[in-house]
C-alpha cells in the first residue's frame, strides 16, 4: 500500500480560520462561565489548532435555560410548519454557500477527507436540512375510530427542549441529522458536539442565526462527555436526549436519564455488522462493499479468490493528509482513537487470527494506521466482538446461509448489514433474517434522507433519517370527545 | 445530491408576502385572512373609497326592493362590441356545453334574449343617479404589466397554434380584448400529448429522484416569488379580481403550494405489507404517466397550483388546459418553471375552448389521467369521454350549494363577517361560496339587519384599485347569469334586501346582492349562481337545519357557527360535504384537502390525499424462502 502520511499539508490549499470557538447559548457566542478552554487538534500532526470554551454544568444550564424560555414563550413552536419550513430552507441554503469552507473545517478538525466532505459529507447536511424543511409542514396527527359515541383524534406537538450528543466520526452530518427533525418538529434545542470535532458545529450555530432561526432555539455546549454531557443527560429541564456514540457511554446517557427526570432517550451506537457475500456474487463488487464492513463473511466457494482479490486491491489503497484529493484514507480521529486500534490489532495477532495486510501504524507522525485485514478469525475472538472503530476487518468464511445468519446474528450489535448476492430467495431470506436497523443489498452505506437510520439490541433505539426521526421529537396526544348524534361512525 | 449538482441557487428570502406573522398558524389561509382584515371597514386604507362606497349604496338601499337600468344599456353594451369580442362571447358560450358543437346555435343576441321582455320588475327611475356613474366605470387604470407569452406552450417551446387560429382574452371591466391568444385544437392537444407522453416515457423527468425534482419545484416557487407583483397584475387584468387579493394572497398561495408540493416529492411512501403466507410484499407508488388537467378561471393560478402541483411532486407529465377567459397567467408562469429547470415536455399548457382542446385532452388515448375543476354538468361530459376513451381514471372539483349554519349562540357579528366573505369573496365566483346561508330564528333578523350594512360597506370598483373588494364578474355570460337568478329570486317571492341589479354600463360589474326569505325549492337556494348572491334562510332546530342543508345534489362544503361542543360535533359529522368549516370559513392551506362529496365532484386535492390521484399502487409480491420470521 502507498502511504503518504508525511505529505505537506493540501497543496496551495488554505487553511481555512476558525472564527467561532466559544459557547453558542441564545444567539450569542460567550465564554464558559469557568472560563476554561480545551485543545483541538489537527489529527495530521496532533498539533493544536484551536483553544475552545470548555462547557460545563453551569453553561449547559444557561443553554436550557435559553432553550426552555424559546420552547415555553418563544416563536418558534408556535410558528406554522411552513414558516419553520421556510427558515430552514434558508439555513440549507447558507449552508450550501458555505460549503467550502465547512469542508475545510471538517478535515482540519476530524481528519476526514476534504474532497469527501466537499462532494459528500456538506451536502448530505444541507440536504437533510432541506429534507425536513419539506417535512415540517407534513406533520399530521389521525382522526380516530373509537368503539363508544365518541370522537378522537391524536395531535402530534413537539416534545420540548432536545438535548443533542453527537460523535465525531461525521461531525456535520450527525449535527444535522439530529437538528434538523428535531427543528421541523418545533423543538428548541442544545447541541454538544463532540470534544474532538467542535469546529463545524459551532460554525452552523452562526449560519443558524444568519438563517433567522429564533435566538435560543439551537444552542451550541462545547466540552467534554462527563461534564457537559452528563449535564444534558441528567438535566431535570430537559425533555428528550439524543445521543449518538459508543455503546458505554449510551448506557450511561440512559442511567443518567432514568435517574433524573426520566426523559425520553434515543441512542444510535455502536455495531458490529457482518456483510455476508455468497458464492453467486459479484466479487469486485463485494471487495467494494466489504471496506465498510467489519465482519466479512464469505462463502466457501468464493472464500480463496475472495481473499486474494482484497489484497491486491490493498496495494492501491493511498494512505495520507485527507487534504489530498487523491488519498483513500486519512488519519484516525486522535491518539486514544490511534492507541485503541492498534492494541485491538495486537489483541487478534495473539488470539491467532492471521494478518493478511496492514497490522501497523503508517508514518511517523500523525494518528494513520494501516488497512488491516484478518484472515482465520473466529466468533469468540474479541476482535469479532468489539467495535474497533478503525481500518480493521476480518475475513470469515461460511458454508450455508443458515450458518450465515445464525453467525451474523451472533452478536450483541444490531445496527446495519451488507448482503452481496444475485440470488432474488437468498437476498429477500437474509433481510428478513438479520436483526439489525438497516440492510444494504448490492451496495453498503447508502445513506438516504428518507431512509430511516437506527439500531438493533444494543446497538440503540430510535432512527435517524426520514419520516421516522421525526418520532423522537414528538409527542403524541390523544384528544376524546363525545359526540352525539352522529349519523355514523 | 441533485441540488448541488445541478448548481440551484436557492435564494430564499422572507420576502414582504412569503412570509406573514404569526395568525398564519391560527388562520389557516393566512393571506386571505390577512386581506380580509385589510378591507375591514376599520381600515384606514380605502377609506375614501368605502365613504363613497357608503354614500352611493345608502342611496340605493333608500330605493326598497329591485333596481335595474333599462335593458337598453345592455343593448348598447352589445352593440359597441367589436367584431371579434362577439366572435369570443359567442365561443364562450359554446363552452358551457362542451357536447354542444355548433357555432350557429350561439348568437350574440342571446345576451338580449335573457334580459328580454319584463324580466326585471322595478324602473330606471328608481335608480338613484349616483349609481349608474359610480366609481366602477372611471376610466380603467392601465395594468402595469404586458402580455409577453399568448402562443401554447408546447414541448418547452412557445408555438402557434396548428390552425393558426387565435381568440382574444377580454378585460372583465371593459369587455374589451386585452390580447389574441393561440386557439388550440384536436390537433395542438395530439402534439402536446406527444411531447408529454415522451417526457414521460423516455425524459428525464420520471427517473429523477423525488429530491431532485423537489428542488425544481422550490426553485420554481422563488421565481414566483420574484415575480410576484407582475403575475398578479396579469391575473388580475385577465380575471377582475382584486389585484391587492391576487398579489397578497393568490401568488403567495401558488409559491406556497408549491413549495408543499416540493416537500412531498421525496416523501412519497408505499406499504410494505403483512402477507398470510411466507410472501415479501411491497406496495410501490409509480407516476401515473400523462395527465390532463383541465382548470376553471376563477381562480387561474391557484387550480394551476392544485393540479400542477401534485403531479409533478408524483413525477408525471402534464397537458393543461386552462380556461379560455384566462388563459394569460398559466402561460406565464409556465415559463418561470422552464426557467426553474423543468425539462421540455414535462408541463404543457393549451389554451382553447372546452368543446374542442377539452374535449380532445378529455376523450385522448394516450392521456392516462384527467382531472378536472369547473361545473357539473361539464364533469359529466369529461367523466363521459374518458369512459368512452380509454377508461382513463378522473378526479372532478365540481360546483356546490354549500351552506353555512349560523346558530343562535353563535358569535353572530363574526358570523356575519365570515358568511359576507364566504359569499362574496372573489366576486362570488367560488365552488364553495357559502350560498345558503341558514340563520338560527332568533337571531335571523339581526343576521340579515347586520348582513345588508355589511354588503352595503363592500367596495365595488376597478380592481386594480387600493381598497376594493370586489371587481366586475368574470365575462358577458356569468354577468348575465347571475342576474337572471337575481330575476328568480325576487320572482319567486323571496325579499331583495340589498344590491340586485348591476354597476355602471361597462364592464360585468354587479352589486353586492342578498335575497332574505328564501325558501329550499327556490331556484337561487338550489342552483348554482356563482355570483355575489346572498341567500338567507331560516330554520328552527338542528335536525331540521341538518335535513335541508344536506337536500342538495352537491357536497363540497359547509360552515358552521357556534359556540357549543356538542352542536358543532353533530353538525361535523351529520353535513354530507368534503369541507366543515367551524367558526370560520374558506380557509384553504396546502395541506388542507378539498374536494367533493356526491355531485360536486371525486377525488381530493392539496394534502397528502392529493397525490393519491397521480399515482398508480403496484404491488410486488415475492416468495420468502425461510425467513427468521414474517
Amino acid at each position: 500500500m502507498a502511504s503518504e502520511a508525511n505529505s505537506s499539508a493540501g497543496d496551495g490549499l488554505k487553511l481555512p480560520e476558525i472564527k467561532f470557538t466559544k459557547l453558542f447559548i441564545d444567539g450569542c457566542f460567550v465564554d464558559a462561565v469557568s472560563g476554561k478552554t480545551f485543545e483541538s487538534r489537527d489529527p495530521r500532526n496532533g498539533e493544536v489548532i484551536a483553544n475552545i470554551a470548555a462547557g460545563d454544568k453551569e453553561d449547559v444550564d444557561l443553554a436550557v435555560k435559553a432553550a426552555r424560555e424559546a420552547f415555553d414563550h418563544g416563536k418558534w413552536p408556535r410558528m406554522s410548519g411552513s414558516e419553520r419550513g421556510r427558515i430552514m430552507m434558508k439555513y440549507a441554503d447558507l449552508i450550501e454557500q458555505h460549503a467550502e469552507e465547512l469542508a475545510a473545517l471538517e478535515c482540519l478538525d476530524a481528519g476526514k477527507l476534504f474532497s469527501v466532505n466537499k462532494t459528500k459529507d456538506v451536502p448530505v447536511a444541507w440536504n437533510v436540512v432541506r429534507y425536513y424543511a419539506g417535512a415540517a409542514d407534513k406533520i399530521h396527527g389521525e382522526t380516530l375510530k373509537l368503539s363508544g359515541e365518541f370522537q378522537g383524534y391524536t395531535l402530534r406537538e413537539p416534545i420540548g427542549v432536545v438535548g443533542h450528543i453527537i460523535p465525531w466520526n461525521f461531525p456535520i452530518i450527525m449535527f444535522f441529522f439530529k437538528v434538523a427533525p428535531a427543528l421541523a418538529a418545533g423543538c428548541t434545542m442544545l447541541v454538544k458536539p463532540a470534544e474532538q470535532t467542535p469546529l463545524t458545529a459551532l460554525y452552523c450555530a452562526h449560519l443558524a442565526k444568519q438563517a433567522g432561526l429564533p435566538d435560543g432555539v439551537l444552542n451550541v455546549v462545547t466540552g467534554f462527555g462527563a461534564t457537559a454531557g452528563a449535564a444534558i443527560a441528567s438535566h431535570m429541564d430537559v425533555d428528550k436526549v439524543s445521543f449518538t456514540g459508543s455503546t458505554e457511554v449510551g448506557r450511561l446517557v440512559m442511567e443518567a436519564a432514568a435517574r433524573s427526570n426520566l426523559k425520553s432517550v434515543s441512542l444510535e451506537l455502536g455495531g458490529k455488522s457482518p456483510v455476508i457475500i455468497c458464492d453467486d456474487a459479484d466479487i469486485d463488487m463485494a471487495g467494494e462493499i466489504c471496506v465498510a464492513g467489519s465482519r466479512v463473511y464469505v462463502q466457501e466457494g468464493i472464500y480463496d479468490e475472495f481473499v486474494r482479490k482484497i489484497a491486491e486491491s490493498c496495494k492501491s489503497w493511498i494512505v495520507g493528509d485527507p487534504f489530498c484529493p487523491h488519498v483513500h484514507q486519512g488519519p484516525q480521529v486522535d491518539r486514544k482513537q490511534f492507541e485503541k486500534v492498534l492494541r485491538y490489532i495486537d489483541h487478534g495477532k495473539r488470539e491467532g487470527a492471521t494478518i493478511l495486510t496492514g497490522g501497523k501504524a503508517c508514518g511517523e507522525t500523525g494518528f494513520y494506521i494501516e488497512p488491516t485485514i484478518f484472515t482465520d478469525v473466529k466468533e469468540n475472538m474479541l476482535i469479532a466482538q468489539d467495535e474497533i472503530f478503525g481500518p480493521v476487518m476480518s475475513l470469515m468464511k461460511f458454508k450455508t446461509i443458515e450458518e450465515a445468519i445464525e453467525r451474523a446474528n451472533d452478536t450483541r450489535y444490531g445496527l446495519a448489514a451488507g448482503i452481496v448476492t444475485k440470488d432474488i430467495n437468498r437476498a429477500n431470506r437474509l433481510s428478513r433474517s438479520i436483526r439489525a436497523g438497516i440492510i444494504w443489498i448490492n451496495c453498503y452505506l447508502e445513506f438516504e434522507n428518507d431512509c430511516p437510520f437506527g439500531g438493533y439490541k444494543m446497538s440503540g433505539f430510535g432512527r435517524d433519517n426520514g419520516m421516522h426521526a421525526l418520532e423522537k421529537y414528538l409527542q403524541v396526544k390523544s384528544v376524546v370527545i363525545p359526540i352525539y348524534g352522529s349519523p355514523w361512525r | 445530491m441533485g441540488c448541488g449538482q445541478a448548481n440551484i441557487n436557492f435564494t430564499h428570502s422572507a420576502t414582504k408576502y412569503g412570509i406573514v406573522g404569526p395568525s398564519m398558524g391560527r388562520h389557516v389561509w393566512g393571506h386571505f385572512a390577512l386581506y380580509d382584515r385589510c378591507h375591514r371597514p376599520s381600515s384606514p386604507r380605502g377609506a375614501e373609497d368605502l365613504a363613497r362606497e357608503v354614500v352611493i349604496y345608502s342611496s340605493s338601499a333608500s330605493a326598497p326592493h329591485f333596481q335595474s337600468h333599462s335593458h337598453s344599456h345592455f343593448r348598447a353594451l352589445t352593440l359597441v362590441r367589436s367584431v371579434p369580442a362577439i366572435k369570443a362571447m359567442a365561443a364562450r358560450r359554446l363552452a358551457c356545453s362542451l357536447l354542444s358543437r355548433s357555432r350557429a346555435a350561439c348568437s350574440p343576441s342571446l345576451s338580449r334574449s335573457v334580459f328580454g321582455g319584463d324580466r326585471i320588475h322595478g324602473s330606471a327611475s328608481g335608480v338613484p343617479r349616483g349609481l349608474t356613474t359610480a366609481t366602477a366605470i372611471e376610466e380603467p387604470i392601465q395594468p402595469p404589466v404586458q402580455v409577453n407569452h399568448t402562443q401554447l406552450l408546447i414541448n418547452g417551446q412557445f408555438v402557434d397554434s396548428a390552425s393558426g387560429r387565435t381568440f382574444p382574452t377580454l378585460d372583465p371591466r371593459t369587455g374589451e380584448p386585452i390580447a389574441h391568444v393561440a386557439e388550440g385544437d384536436v390537433e395542438d392537444v395530439n402534439r402536446a400529448v406527444i411531447a408529454a407522453r415522451k417526457a414521460f416515457d423516455g425524459g428525464p423527468w420520471p427517473k429523477m429522484t423525488g429530491y431532485q425534482r423537489s428542488c425544481i419545484l422550490y426553485r420554481f416557487a422563488d421565481l414566483i416569488e420574484k415575480h410576484n407583483d407582475e403575475i398578479a397584475a396579469l391575473e388580475t387584468w385577465d380575471n377582475g379580481k382584486p389585484y391587492e387579493q391576487a398579489a397578497k394572497a393568490e401568488v403567495p398561495t401558488l409559491a406556497r403550494l408549491m413549495r408543499y408540493y416540493a416537500g412531498w416529492a421525496d416523501k412519497i411512501h408505499g406499504l410494505i405489507v403483512p402477507a398470510d403466507s411466507p410472501h415479501h410484499v411491497q406496495v410501490l407508488h409509480e407516476p401515473i404517466g400523462v395527465a390532463g388537467q383541465i382548470i376553471p378561471w376563477n381562480f387561474p393560478l391557484l387550480m394551476f397550483a392544485w393540479k400542477v402541483g401534485p403531479a409533478l411532486a408524483c413525477g408525471n407529465t402534464i397537458v393543461l388546459k386552462t380556461a379560455e377567459q384566462t388563459p394569460l397567467s398559466a402561460l406565464l408562469v409556465s415559463k418561470l418553471f422552464h426557467e426553474a429547470g423543468l425539462p421540455d415536455g414535462v408541463l404543457n399548457v393549451i389554451s382553447g375552448f372546452g368543446p374542442t382542446a377539452g374535449a380532445a385532452l378529455a376523450s385522448h388515448m394516450d392521456v392516462d389521467k384527467l382531472a378536472f375543476t369547473g361545473s357539473t354538468d361539464t364533469g359529466k361530459i369529461v367523466l363521459e369521454l374518458a369512459a368512452r376513451s380509454n377508461l382513463k381514471p378522473v378526479t372532478l372539483e365540481l360546483g356546490g350549494k354549500s351552506p353555512i349554519i349560523v346558530m343562535d349562540d353563535a358569535d353572530i357579528d363574526q358570523a356575519v363577517e365570515v358568511a359576507h366573505f364566504a359569499l362574496f369573496f372573489n366576486q362570488g365566483q367560488c365552488c364553495c361560496a357559502g350560498s345558503r346561508t341558514f340563520v338560527h330564528e332568533r337571531v335571523y333578523d339581526e343576521f340579515v339587519e347586520k348582513s345588508k350594512a355589511r354588503a352595503l360597506k363592500r367596495v365595488v370598483g376597478d380592481p386594480f384599485r387600493k381598497g376594493v373588494e370586489q371587481g366586475p364578474q368574470i365575462d358577458e355570460e356569468q354577468f348575465s347569469k347571475i342576474l337572471h337568478y337575481i330575476k328568480s329570486g325576487v320572482d319567486s317571492g323571496a325579499t331583495l334586501v340589498t344590491g340586485g341589479d348591476r354597476i355602471g354600463s361597462k364592464g360585468y360589474y354587479i352589486q353586492p346582492t342578498i335575497f332574505s326569505d328564501v325558501e329550499d325549492k327556490m331556484k337561487i337556494a338550489k342552483e348554482e349562481i356563482f355570483g355575489p348572491v346572498q341567500s338567507i334562510l331560516k330554520f328552527k332546530d338542528v335536525n331540521e337545519v341538518i335535513q335541508r342543508a344536506n337536500t342538495t345534489r352537491y357536497g363540497l362544503a359547509a360552515g358552521v357557527f357556534t359556540h357549543n361542543l356538542n352542536a358543532a360535533n353533530t353538525f361535523m359529522r351529520a353535513l354530507r360535504a368534503g369541507t366543515v368549516w367551524i367558526n370560520c370559513y374558506d380557509v384553504f392551506d396546502a395541506a388542507i384537502p378539498f374536494g367533493g362529496y356526491k355531485m360536486s365532484g371525486n377525488g381530493r386535492e392539496k394534502g397528502i390525499d392529493s397525490l393519491k390521484n397521480y399515482l398508480q399502487v403496484k404491488a410486488v409480491v415475492t416468495p420468502l424462502k425461510n425467513p427468521a420470521w414474517l
